[in-house]
């Protein structure tokens, strides 16, 4: 940790990279993943999400789920600003390799190359992959 | 070195618990120290003691039992993945009504924020999984 960032009340600051490679369904990897996001935004570290793989379909618009009896859970993308969760990134050939661009997903995103996407590994102290 | 661990995925169905230990035993085996090793997913089931592999096998959880007997480890399962699972201790069984518990000798049930603590105490989350 060369640069260590500190809180207002003098707790360490860490960037924690969540990486989400797993389609939506038919594992529970993206529903839990999201449940560590959630309960970590209460010790306001420095968070950023990177969605590559099949894991670029959480994102997805439209999910209808009713067929497969279980609950959508994309609308909790969209409240992760009010976590301040913000940092939002997908891989672009992830993207790209399933047809999809900015605009068929829940919330905006900032969209990295490969290059970008070892950058961004590189900048964290802890990844967490789901 | 200070490592925190992170197990998602169950014994025998997947060889990461395997690896977990292995990686733990031998950090421990050369004066590192384990900060805590948590639990994830299906990784709960690392901490049921009604687990009974055939007698020419491993026992992976009176494996991590017994290290963590033998080194004071913390061993923490999530309560929302175990609750998913039917993990239970005696607290957890007495909340909800179960007539069973089943946590192993050196487990212990908490939340996800004591996975955040160990991204954020720990040098390095070593994270087994897929």
């Amino acid at each position: 940790m060369t640069d260590e960032m500190y809180d207002e009340e003098g707790g360490p600051v860490k960037k924690f990279l969540y990486l989400n490679r797993k389609a939506p369904y038919g594992t529970i990897y993206a529903l839990e993943s999201l449940e560590v996001v959630l309960i970590g935004a209460a010790f306001e570290q420095d968070v950023s999400l990177l969605f590559m793989d099949d894991g670029i379909f959480q994102l997805k618009k439209g999910q209808d789920t009713k067929g497969i009896g279980m609950k959508n859970f994309s609308p909790t993308y969209r409240a992760l600003e009010m976590y301040d969760v913000e940092k939002l990134y997908v891989d672009k050939k992830s993207m790209d390799e399933r047809g999809l661009s900015a605009d068929d997903l829940v919330v905006p995103v900032e969209i990295l190359d490969a290059a970008q996407v070892a950058d961004l590994m590189e900048d964290q102290d802890v990844i967490l992959s789901f | 070195m200070k490592f925190g661990i992170l197990v998602n995925e169950g014994p025998y169905t997947h060889q990461a618990s395997d690896s977990a230990f292995q990686f733990t035993k031998a950090a421990l085996e050369k004066g590192h120290e384990i900060f805590r090793v948590f639990f994830y997913h299906s990784g709960v089931n690392n901490g049921t003691r009604l687990t009974t592999p055939p007698q020419d096998d491993r026992n992976i959880v009176n494996n991590w039992s017994e290290l963590a007997a033998a080194h004071n480890l913390d061993l923490v399962v999530c309560v929302a993945a175990a609750q998913r699972r039917g993990i239970v201790d005696p607290d957890e069984a007495k909340r909800n009504s179960k007539d069973a518990d089943n946590i192993a000798p050196g487990f212990r049930i908490s939340g996800l924020g004591q996975l955040i603590e160990a991204g954020i105490q720990s040098d390095r989350l070593v994270v087994f999984g897929d």
